[in-house]
């Protein structure tokens, strides 16, 4: 996958992590792919809601070490 | 502008005198459908923070001014930075602390009776969860029955009215919660009590509970009677304390009665089930106060917050105690059951000691209502 951008917001709580995830797929493209990394369990379901109401692509999510990381396409 | 905080206890305390309150949850729309705090004189309005970060703009005229405001999230921080953009357009709000993790936790202390002997029974109300933990205190004894993984709020009540725990009791491997009993029997050297036939797969020590066995509490001698009532678990068992109060864990509620399946064994568990439901229970007296393992909904509250109700009205009024037909009370409990509690399975395992999760995961397996009843 081609990744854009990449947001580190570990250690960040709600609703940190989604505020800095609109603020950084703002600065993208159209079809360009932001790569996202927290630590915020709520993450998960936040995220997908968020990109569907803002009409993005949630292209994949995975768990690695406790680290959430997402995939978003900006639409 | 500041916002103020509201406690979990400032809240109960408005479902029980049956205030109004507006509450705006700002969590995603799944999570407010599956579990919100449930009031019957609560107003609702569902706005995802994630909607609202651009401004409040556009759902200020779908706030009341008359009334009172809680912002309520999953953990504090998104409903405080709502409230503080409520607060900036000239409302007055407050948000929940702690969110709805804390409001998950809290306990309120309700006594349901005195005991002929001299001696009290309280009851643990988990409001925003629906479960019901039990203290039953006598000549500076006490005995805890289905206590939740909140054990500081035990120990700590018991140490305020000078009792000490010498016995600690489930009346069923639970499936909805983490059962607190273990650890409050280690720390304070208490008996803990568990129904062998639920325990097969436990890690630990435990003494094993069986029908017709009787432990007193204090010097007064407290009587209570365990009463083998499988059907929900297949170890579930029933006590009457003091012969007065028929603790009834997941096999009988106020307005519904316990659902047979989170074991997986539903079809083998049916006919357990009616038999205590229909013929054991049936045996006692109808004066017995019912005092359950949980409530499913905010109307089975008394006035007071406390949830009992006598055997006999249960008899009346229960429509699970009224199917005369034995097929049709199989499809009740069978069919269109409600969903399973979050994590079941996690949390089964955990309360036989098999996995030892944190307390941050302990909080994750538990979100959420408790769907231990079929109505």
């Amino acid at each position: 996958m081609n990744v854009d951008k990449v947001l580190d917001a570990k250690g960040l709580a709600c609703p940190m992590p989604i505020v800095k995830t609109k603020k950084a797929i703002n600065e993208l493209e159209a079809g360009q792919v932001l790569e996202i990394h927290t630590t915020d369990k709520g993450a998960k379901n936040d995220l997908s809601a968020w990109a569907k109401s803002g009409g993005h692509d949630l292209l994949k999510h995975e768990e690695e070490n406790s680290v959430l990381k997402f995939w978003i396409k900006k639409g | 502008m500041t916002v103020k905080p509201m406690t979990s206890k400032e809240v109960t305390k408005k479902i029980f005198n049956k205030e109004v309150l507006f509450i705006l949850d700002v969590r995603n729309e799944g999570d407010f459908q599956d579990w919100k705090i449930e009031g019957e004189n609560f107003e609702y309005l569902n706005i995802p923070y994630f909607d609202l970060l651009d401004g409040v703009e556009e759902i200020l005229e779908q706030i009341p001014s008359d009334k009172e405001i809680l912002v309520v999230c999953a953990k504090e921080g998104s409903s405080i930075m709502v409230a503080e953009m409520l607060s900036e357009a000239g409302l007055t709000v407050s948000y929940l602390q702690g969110g709805m993790k804390a409001w998950s936790e809290h306990l309120e202390p309700v006594k349901v009776g005195d005991l002929k002997g001299g001696g009290e029974i309280y009851q643990f109300v988990r409001i925003g969860k629906g479960c019901l933990s039990y203290m039953v205190v006598s000549n500076g004894e006490a005995a805890l029955i289905d206590a939740t993984r909140m054990t500081d709020i035990y120990l700590d009540y018991a140490a305020s009215i000078g009792a000490r725990i010498t016995h600690v009791f489930d009346t069923h491997l639970h499936a909805d919660h983490i059962s607190g009993g273990r650890v409050i029997a280690e720390k304070t050297n208490a008996t803990y009590w568990l129904p062998p036939k639920d325990a097969a797969e436990v890690t630990f020590e435990y003494s094993p509970l069986e029908g017709g066995g009787d432990v007193k509490i204090g010097e007064t001698m407290i009587n209570i009677h365990a009463l083998y009532s499988p059907g929900h678990t297949v170890g579930s068992t029933s006590f009457i304390v003091d012969e007065n109060f028929l603790l009834s864990g997941d096999i009988l509620f106020i307005d519904s009665i316990g659902r047979p399946d989170l074991a997986g064994m539903a079809e083998d568990w049916v006919a357990d089930l009616r038999e205590s439901l229909y013929k054991r229970y049936r045996e006692l007296s109808e004066e017995l106060i019912v005092l359950p393992a949980h409530f499913m909904i905010i109307e089975e509250l008394n006035e007071d917050g406390s949830v009992s109700e006598k055997l006999g009205t249960l008899f009346a009024k229960n429509h699970g105690l009224n199917i005369e037909d034995e097929n049709d009370f199989r499809k009740l409990v069978t069919d269109n059951l409600p969903p399973q509690p979050n994590a079941y399975q996690e949390i089964r395992e955990t309360n036989m000691g098999k996995i030892n999760p944190d307390v941050e995961k302990q909080r994750e397996m538990e979100i959420g209502p408790n769907r231990c009843a079929v109505r």
